[in-house]
């Protein structure tokens, strides 16, 4: 983009705008995107369309991108942090005009780990796709999932840790919840960079979801099953 | 032996020697080559021959496993034991399973940090969690290891992502180099942390290859 004229985002139409903050979100921008939001709103977009067709749909493509190995952690935090610029704009209003929710999901980082960024990457991405994400932050005792699933306002947990030391305490939580009984009344979801698909299974979460991209879709299936089986019961 | 660079270490790793003299090889991560170099020296270890792989590969720890069983297999016909020098490095109990099937011993512990400091004391360390740790290679070969695969020289406004959750750096020093600790300290206020350096020496590291017999 250097080589080219500077863009003035207001003057460009919704669907030149729309394809620019693809743009600006996969390189970034967090000003621009903001900029682009409330012009989108000024225009009388719904917020709902906003972060739909604008901002989940460029981050769409930067998880592509980043799967695929074009993209790295760091260009991929720098569009998140772009993204979590929109997304201040628009939750508040989310929230007043009554957009879909597809769920809600309470999600932290096991006791013993700090690391965040996959979290935060999750978090964000979900609340994007239109869940309700309760984040519990870093270092999490069982205490804190199950005091935050005991209150009745979560269809998912999801659990994250970095370290080989720490991901086995995710299988503490699991256990805990089985000997509750409250085991099969949620959807455990875990992740982060030392897990792998047998981990999952071995621990007795519902799945492992790789990355942010995939925890979304992993998440909207399982939703997907709920309603079918609530329906059908 | 030819001088060997720590870029080289974190690289490319070090090559075994091509005529074999002792009895026993030392299969090691690069970032350790210059604390077993020097054990081998100071204790006149004159059975044990040192390759290492890359330090690198700690950036990828799912390719660790094989990249030791490889080597393993490469060194086997020529020294009577191998033994590597590695910790579980993030595999997750991998690297252990794979050197119990090759008959081979390992150092204990789950990394490096763990064993310099010595298993059973940082074991203790458990209000620790928010300390990142560096050690004498890691010190030398930060923006290598740390700085550039992280991006932080492309996008330095990312650095409070990656470390805002830790409150301090130690650095975990195997030797006194006043150099050392000034390249630590410019380290820690890059990160924006308050350091705290530690003297471990070689810990656990020095037993382990310690009690490699001379046969």
């Amino acid at each position: 983009m250097s080589d080219e004229e500077e863009i003035i985002l207001s003057e460009l139409s919704d669907e030149e705008l729309t394809l620019q903050m693809h743009d600006d979100l996969y390189d970034g921008m967090k000003e621009e995107i903001e900029e682009a939001v409330n012009i989108l709103l000024e225009r009388g977009w719904q917020p709902y369309d906003v972060l739909t067709k604008a901002l989940v749909e460029g981050m769409r493509i930067v998880g592509i991108d980043f799967r695929d190995g074009i993209l790295f952690v760091p260009e991929v935090l720098l569009a998140a942090g772009a993204m979590k610029g929109g997304m201040a704009i628009l939750k508040p209003l989310l929230a007043e005009t009554g957009a879909p929710r597809l769920g809600s999901m309470v999600i932290g980082t096991v006791k013993g780990d700090i690391h965040d960024i996959g979290k935060n990457l999750v978090t964000m991405m979900m609340e994007g796709a239109g869940f309700e994400v309760k984040d519990l932050g870093i270092n999490n005792p069982v205490e804190n999932y199950l005091e935050a699933l005991e209150t009745g306002e979560f269809d998912i947990l999801g659990m994250s840790a970095l370290l080989t030391t720490t991901m086995p305490y995710m299988k503490v939580v699991i256990d805990t919840m089985v000997e509750k009984g409250m085991r099969d009344d949620f959807t455990v979801l875990v992740g982060g960079a030392p897990l792998n698909e047998e981990f999952g299974k071995a621990i007795g979460a519902d799945a492992y979801c790789r990355d942010a991209a995939v925890a979304v879709e992993t998440a909207k299936e399982f939703m997907a099953k709920k309603h079918n089986q609530m329906a059908a019961g | 032996m030819a001088q060997i660079s720590d870029s080289d270490l974190t690289e490319t790793g070090l090559d075994a020697p091509s005529d074999p003299a002792g009895r026993v090889l030392i299969l090691a991560c690069g970032a350790l080559a210059r604390e077993i170099l020097a054990l081998i020296k100071l204790n006149d270890w004159g059975h044990m021959d040192l390759t290492c792989l890359p330090a690198k590969l700690h950036l990828y720890p799912d390719k660790i496993t094989d990249a030791v069983a490889n080597a393993v297999e490469k060194h086997r016909a020529d020294y009577d034991q191998i033994f590597v020098a590695y910790a579980d490095c993030g595999t997750g109990g991998m690297l252990a399973a794979k050197c119990e099937q090759l008959g081979v011993e390992m150092i204990a512990g789950p990394h490096c940090y763990s064993f310099f400091e010595g298993n059973e004391a940082f074991g203790k360390l458990e209000d620790e969690i928010t300390a990142f740790y560096l050690t004498d290679f890691l010190v030398k070969q930060f923006d290598a290891f740390v700085w550039k695969p992280m991006g932080l020289d492309r996008h330095p406004q990312l650095r409070d992502v990656y470390f805002g959750n830790y409150t301090k750096l130690v650095y975990q020093a195997q030797v006194n180099d006043p150099a050392l600790d000034a390249k630590a300290a410019l380290i820690a206020e890059k990160m924006g942390l308050p350091l705290e350096r530690r003297f471990t020496g070689y810990g656990d590291l020095s037993v382990a290859l310690g009690g490699i017999l001379r046969g």
